[in-house]
Order: C-alpha cells, then sequence, then structure tokens
C-alpha cells in the first residue's frame, strides 16, 4: 500500500520533510533576529526608523508570500545578483533564496508580535528602569525585552506554526521541500487520498508537538502580575 | 513621542537621535540608490517596458480579469467558509462530548496544515472523481483549499467572539428561561457577529493573499498568473511585478483599514457590550489552546 | 439604535453568505453546461507563447497554432466569430480532451507514444526540434558544452530533463513558470541557457525587446512532431482534421501562416510534415 514511497529517493519522502524541517529553522532564526531589529526600529525615539518600521511592516504583511518568494528568484537573483554565495549550485542558491523570503515576510510578523509584547509590560517597569538611569538600549536589553519576550511566546508560537506550513511556498521556486514531493507524487500515483493523508499526517507531527509544547512553555514563562 | 520606553529627549538626546536619523537615512538613501542604479543597468527603467501599464489594453486584457479571479476566488471562500466556520465555532462549545470532540478534530486537522497541500490535493480530486471542466477546476481547487483551512480558522474567531462577550448576557438569557439553542441564536451569536466583525474582515487579507498560491501552483488564472500572460507579451518581468505587488498592497491596505475603522467604530459604540475581536487579535486565536482573548497583535499569517 | 443596525447588518451578511454560497454553485453549473453548445466550437491553445498562440493586448489571439486552429475550425464548419479560445496549459492537455472541454488542442502539442494511449493526434502540422537559445556571443554550439553551465525551463517540461539526463548530467537546472522568466534570468546573464523548442524560443526572440540579443544554437537535440489533440476514439474528428491540414498545405495556407508568424522570428522551419509521418 505504501510501495509508491520507496519509488522517489530525489528526493525521498523524510528527505523533502527534512528540507522542510530545514527552511522553518533558518527562516525562524532569522526572522526572529530581523524581526527584533524592526521592533526596537518601530519603538525607538528616531521618527525615521519608527516610519521605516512601520512602513516595512504594513508593506510586507499585504503582499502574497508567493509573491515575495518568486521575486527572491527573478528579482533578487536574477537582476540584482543576489547569488546567496552559491551562484554556481542551483539546490543551494534557491533553498537560500527561499529562505531570505521567509525571513523577510515572516519578520514582519514577528515584529509585531514583538511590538504588543513590550506593550504589554507595565509602564511602571520602563519607569524604574529610567528613574535608575539606565538608558534606552539598556532599558530594552535588561527591562523590557525580557519581559516581553515571555508573554510573545504564545503569539510567537502561532507565528512558528504559520512559518512551518509557509514553507511550502518555497515550492513555487523549485525548493525540493515536501509540497514539490507531494505535487509530483499525486500527479503521478493513483493513491491521491493515501498521498493526501501522508503529506497531511506529517504537516500534522510538525506543527502540532510545536504548538503543544510553546503553548506549554508560554503560560510556565508567563510573567506573573 | 509618548513611549514609555523613553522620556522626552532632552538636548544630548535629540542630538544623538539626530546623528542616528542622518546615519539611517544616508544607509537607506545608498540602498536605493543602489537599487535604482542596479535596475537602470539591467534596462529595468527602460521606459517601453513601463509604457503598457499606462495603455488599458494591458489592464482590460490581463490584469482586471487576473484581479476579478482573485477577488472572485477570494469572496467564494469566505462566503463559504464562514457559515462553515459558524457552525464549526459552535459546534467546538457544544456540551456534547460527541459534538464537541470531532469539530474541534476537524478545526485543529486543517489548521495544522498547509493551505497550498490542501490546493493540491483538492485540484487532484477534482481532475479524477469529479467532472468539474478543466477551465474551472483551478478555481475550485483553489477555493476548496481556502474554504478548508479558512472554516476552521473563522471557526476558532466565532469561539473566541462568542467567549469575549460578558458572561452576564449568557447567565440574563439563563435566568429569563431560554434555551440554550435559544441563548445561543438569539443572545449571543448576534453580539458575537458584532463583536468579531473587523476580525472577520482582515481574514479576508489572508484569502486574497493566498489565492496568489494557486496561480503560481496549479494554474489558476488569477493576478499573480495573468501577469505571466502580459510578461509574454511585453517581455516586462520586473515591472509586471513590481505593478502586481503594488495592487496587491493597494487591495489588502483597503481592506485593512476598513478593518480597523470598523474596528474603531465598534469600539466607540455606546449601545454594544464594549467588547471587540479586533483585526489584530486573531493572530492569538490561532493558538489552540486559547481560553479567553488577550490582547496580542501580530496579524495573521 | 446603532446596535441593531450593526447587527441587522451581520444578519444581512450571513444571509447573503448563503445565498451567495448558492449562487455560486449555479453559476459554476451553467458555465459547465454551456460547453456542449451547439454553434461554437472551443479550441485549446497556450495564451503564452509568442508566434505560436498568444494571448495579444485587446483579447485577440495570434500565432502559427492559432491560425493552424482557425483553418481547420473552418473546414470543420465554424466561422471564426464561432471559435472560442480556451487556454490549455501543458499538463492539462490531456484532461481536457479526455473530459471533452475542448474540441481540439493546437497547443505546441508533440506527438509521443505516451500521450497517444491517452488522446488521438491528427497531424502532425509541423516538426520542430529541441534547441536551446543563449546569448548572442556565447560559445555553446553542442549540448554538451552545457556540462557546468546554468539551465533554465519551465515547470513540468520534459526538454529540460532531456538534456540533462542525455547530454549534460552536470548542468545547473531551474524550473520557472514561464519562458519570459527564463527570458529575463538569460538576459541578465543569471542562466546560460534556455531549452526547449526552436520554434517556441524564436518566437521569444523575435520580442522588440529582446531582438538581436539571442541566438538559437541549432542542435536539433530531438524532434517534436506537433499534433492537433483530439478526445481518444473520436476517429471522425482526426479524419477532419487531417483532410483539413492536407488541404492547408496544398492551398498554400500552411506557407503563409508560416511566413506570418515565423517570419519575423527568422525560424528557419522544416517543410510542410506529412499527414501520420512522424519523424522519431
Amino acid at each position: 500500500m505504501f510501495d509508491f514511497i520507496s519509488d522517489y529517493d530525489d528526493p525521498s519522502l523524510l528527505g523533502a520533510f527534512w528540507v522542510t524541517v530545514q527552511l522553518t529553522v533558518f527562516s525562524a532564526i532569522g526572522s526572529l533576529i530581523w524581526g527584533t531589529l524592526l521592533a526596537a526600529m518601530r519603538v525607538s525615539p528616531v521618527p525615521l526608523m519608527r516610519g521605516f518600521g512601520t512602513a516595512y511592516v504594513n508593506i510586507v504583511r499585504n503582499i502574497p508570500l508567493t509573491v515575495i518568494i518568486v521575486f527572491t528568484s527573478l528579482g533578487l537573483a536574477d537582476i540584482f545578483g543576489v547569488a546567496m554565495g552559491a551562484p554556481d549550485d542551483f539546490e543551494l542558491k534557491y533553498f537560500r533564496l527561499a529562505v531570505l523570503g521567509l525571513v523577510a515576510y515572516t519578520a514582519a510578523f514577528v515584529c509585531e508580535a514583538i511590538r504588543s509584547g513590550i506593550n504589554t509590560v507595565p509602564v511602571g517597569q520602563a519607569e524604574a528602569a529610567r528613574a535608575l538611569g539606565l538608558s534606552f538600549n539598556q532599558v530594552l536589553r535588561l527591562v523590557v525585552l525580557p519581559q516581553a519576550f515571555r508573554s510573545v511566546i504564545g503569539p510567537l508560537a502561532n507565528v512558528l506554526i504559520a512559518l512551518t506550513k509557509n514553507t511550502t511556498v518555497a515550492a513555487t521556486i523549485g525548493v525540493a521541500e515536501a509540497a514539490l514531493l507531494m505535487k509530483e507524487m499525486i500527479e503521478n500515483e493513483a493513491q491521491t487520498l493515501l498521498i493526501g493523508a501522508v503529506f497531511a499526517f506529517g504537516f500534522v507531527v510538525l506543527t502540532l508537538p510545536t504548538g503543544l509544547i510553546l503553548n506549554w512553555l508560554s503560560k510556565r514563562l508567563a510573567v506573573k502580575r | 513621542m509618548t513611549s514609555v520606553l523613553y522620556d522626552a529627549p532632552g538636548p544630548k538626546a535629540k542630538r544623538r537621535n539626530l546623528i542616528f536619523s542622518v546615519v539611517f537615512f544616508v544607509l537607506l538613501a545608498l540602498l536605493l540608490w543602489w537599487v535604482w542604479q542596479v535596475m537602470d543597468d539591467k534596462g529595468q527603467l527602460e521606459w517601453s517596458l513601463w509604457k503598457p501599464f499606462t495603455t488599458s489594453e494591458a489592464w482590460t486584457t490581463y490584469l482586471l480579469p487576473g484581479l476579478a479571479d482573485t477577488l472572485k476566488a477570494a469572496a467564494l471562500a469566505m462566503v463559504i467558509a464562514l457559515p462553515l466556520g459558524a457552525i464549526l465555532g459552535i459546534a467546538r462549545m457544544s456540551d456534547h462530548r460527541w459534538v464537541r470532540i470531532p469539530a474541534a478534530v476537524v478545526v485543529e486537522f486543517f489548521r495544522a496544515i498547509p493551505v497550498l497541500l490542501l490546493m493540491l490535493f483538492a485540484n487532484e480530486f477534482f481532475a479524477r472523481s469529479t467532472d468539474v471542466s478543466s477551465a474551472d477546476r483551478p478555481l475550485y481547487a483553489v477555493v476548496t483549499g481556502l474554504v478548508l483551512y479558512n472554516a476552521s480558522v473563522l471557526a476558532e474567531v466565532v469561539r473566541a467572539g462568542i467567549l469575549a462577550l460578558p458572561k452576564g448576557q449568557s447567565e440574563a438569557a439563563q435566568a429569563i428561561g431560554l434555551r440554550k439553542s435559544q441563548t445561543m441564536s438569539s443572545i449571543l451569536l448576534p453580539q458575537a457577529v458584532t463583536v468579531m466583525l473587523p476580525a472577520i474582515v482582515s481574514q479576508l487579507v489572508v484569502i486574497v493573499k493566498d489565492t496568489a498560491l494557486g496561480g503560481v501552483m496549479l494554474g489558476f488564472t488569477e493576478l499573480l498568473n495573468s501577469r505571466g500572460t502580459l510578461a509574454a507579451n511585453y517581455a516586462n518581468v520586473i515591472p509586471s511585478f513590481i505593478v502586481v505587488a503594488i495592487i496587491f498592497i493597494v487591495l489588502n491596505f483597503i481592506v485593512t483599514s476598513f478593518a480597523s475603522w470598523l474596528e474603531g467604530r465598534l469600539r466607540r459604540s455606546k449601545r454594544s457590550t464594549g467588547a471587540v475581536l479586533g483585526a489584530e487579535e486573531v493572530d492569538d486565536l490561532n493558538a489552540a489552546e486559547v481560553g479567553g482573548t488577550r490582547k496580542t497583535g501580530g496579524g495573521v499569517l | 439604535m446603532k446596535l441593531r443596525k450593526v447587527t441587522a447588518a451581520s444578519a444581512a451578511v450571513f444571509a447573503l453568505a448563503l445565498t451567495a454560497t448558492a449562487c455560486g454553485g449555479d453559476d459554476s453549473d451553467n458555465s459547465g453546461s454551456s460547453s456542449g453548445g451547439g454553434d461554437k466550437i472551443k479550441i485549446g491553445i497556450k495564451y503564452d507563447q509568442p508566434g505560436l498562440g498568444l494571448k495579444e493586448p485587446g483579447g485577440t489571439f495570434a500565432g502559427f497554432d492559432v491560425d493552424v486552429a482557425t483553418y481547420v475550425a473552418k473546414e470543420l464548419g465554424y466561422e471564426p466569430n464561432q471559435i472560442e479560445w480556451v487556454e490549455t496549459k501543458s499538463a492539462d492537455r490531456e484532461n481536457a480532451l479526455e473530459r471533452g472541454d475542448v474540441k481540439f488542442i493546437a497547443a505546441t502539442y508533440s506527438i509521443t507514444d505516451e500521450r497517444k494511449e491517452k488522446v488521438d493526434f491528427a497531424g502532425p502540422y509541423l516538426l520542430a526540434h529541441q534547441d536551446l537559445l543563449v546569448k548572442k556571443d556565447a560559445d555553446i554550439t553542442k549540448a554538451t558544452d552545457l556540462n557546468d553551465k546554468k539551465l533554465c525551463s519551465v515547470v513540468g517540461s520534459t526538454s529540460a530533463q532531456n538534456v540533462k539526463k542525455d547530454f549534460a548530467p552536470d548542468a545547473q537546472l531551474t524550473e520557472r513558470g514561464g519562458y519570459s522568466e527564463c527570458l529575463s534570468a538569460l538576459q541578465s546573464g543569471a542562466v546560460d541557457a534556455l531549452t526547449t523548442d526552436d520554434s517556441i524560443l524564436a518566437g521569444y526572440a523575435a520580442q522588440d525587446q529582446y531582438k538581436g540579443k539571442f541566438k538559437l544554437a541549432g542542435l536539433k537535440l530531438s524532434n517534436e512532431n506537433y499534433g492537433i489533440g483530439v478526445k481518444k476514439g473520436d476517429t471522425e474528428t482526426v479524419n477532419k482534421i487531417n483532410d483539413a491540414l492536407e488541404k492547408m498545405v496544398s492551398d498554400k495556407s500552411w506557407d503563409k501562416a508560416v511566413e506570418a508568424n515565423f517570419g519575423p522570428a527568422e525560424y528557419k522551419n522544416e517543410p510542410a510534415p506529412q499527414i501520420g509521418n512522424i519523424v522519431k
């Protein structure tokens, strides 16, 4: 019944899901960094940075991820010559471009999650920190962000789950992840329903524990007030 | 400068902010200049590539029909997913275990699966098991995928909308002797619909964005796909891309603005219970175990 | 009052939702049933291939496939204004014929044994070859030159796989949504070559934006016999189309169509093939 799975070895079923996991992990790290920077810009005292952060988030959130991913290939790679350090290895190049696109997109949501997390930190905390004479950087780094991060674990978990699912869009520029393999299998094999079930199960396995663990974590770490 | 993070800037801070501003501005300007130079270098700024967008034919032949298909798929998906989501959401709050659990399983299952997978599967299913014409099939597949996913998201919106109502509402209903179904249909739902309208409207943004997946992967002739036909005519891949991105931004910006206008209006409305499910709160609903509504943002991916 | 208004509005939205759902269903039923309409003919073509099948600004269609299909339709008894063009993308062609969505397909449809199991073919009406499109100054003269080079093709096309399998296993391959996206990559130097049928490549290379920048390598990597796809078992239509194609060649309309569509592209096409003579 599951014979067809072994017919595919470039990539194999597990290999394809491994690519999905890699896309998720690299994009998650990247978007966490870039999203935090954006959030810092959005709450910074420099008007120009605030403007940039706001504009970035509002523009990127309103573009379909598909457009962004395809643009990394047609725009960044073809026109701007961004080869991501692998101009002669297409497999690596498009994988990295997909990660770049996912980071650019997901960061907007990470930024909003963190910004609203910052807003949940009571004013008194920041005021007390400033009364101690801490600078903006110190207030943010030592007092506000550690508390904010705890309250954003829940929302960030949702972003991570959405990111896991969004990695399938990388199929549009030919990254050999799960969705692309499913497309190939479903077109060549007769057991449509079974293939659908296998891939659905794969994603349930990837997203459900993530959600459960991070939700448990967010409840455990929640700042008691 | 009303942030809690810093005081009103003194002379020293003002100077520092100015320096930051200048440095940031220079960096930004350098980046834009580089982008402009490369575009110019590669001949992407030539007027002949952009000129088609000033003619009405490019719009009436390619972009507008594409946009119409995008909107058609989004509208159909929303209109089918909404009642379905309402049913699932209410079923999930049922007192009967045999109703509650299957509804929860369905909702959690379809939220865990990428919408692209649902579309690909639906496309193949329609091709093999139904007699939907091959011209209509991509639309069917896109709408099916979007409905399955968004119905489960909307189910959570409905559930949270009802939970967001003050408890007194259902208690008062019970006190005057209404049955459970009556409480739901004449007390809770009418108010919850008001509460969750902004969240529902902003879910439209997600739906509109996801239609583009069907264009690339299933050949659904929506905006992004008709861009391809346009570029085959005018040989202007990058300009057409930029124009399509702008159309999406404007379209979704209008929807988002409408959602927040609605939210503000409902929050101010004196007659309502004061509970409003904001556009930004939908994200929170995507979590599996939300009991109430915490105020967090992030929008919907 | 306000609340009541909003509630009424939301109720209306729900009601609208339900009725619109029903409408949606009806609507699609209608468009489905009209496919068997009496005095129209549905013909499958490509919409995005200059020189073969292209949807032009203003909604008209042009190209060699379009001209052949128009001629054939006329011989079958349909005037041009009775033709309803349908876009049949490569992956959808067999399905569209099997389901009877279109009467026949003229869309760079190569006759292969695999496809013949699912559909019947009339023709061939054109012999094309798989080839490479490269920059004017490129020194790619044989397929093996492609090793270590970067190759572009469209998603789901077999031509790129053929090159990788048979000629240049070390070539890097990227697949795009359409040929125009490959051309833009070729122009900017992100890829070294674009591969598919020479007839298609010629049409793209002749576009104003690209004129004089690219050349065909002239490799004839394969033979592509373009046929007209017809539903499996519909021998009557196949015979009629074959008669029409023969007539098209004998009354020189074929040459005119070639001249009109491939002339500007300077595509040196093969002479008109004999009906049923499939060049392997």
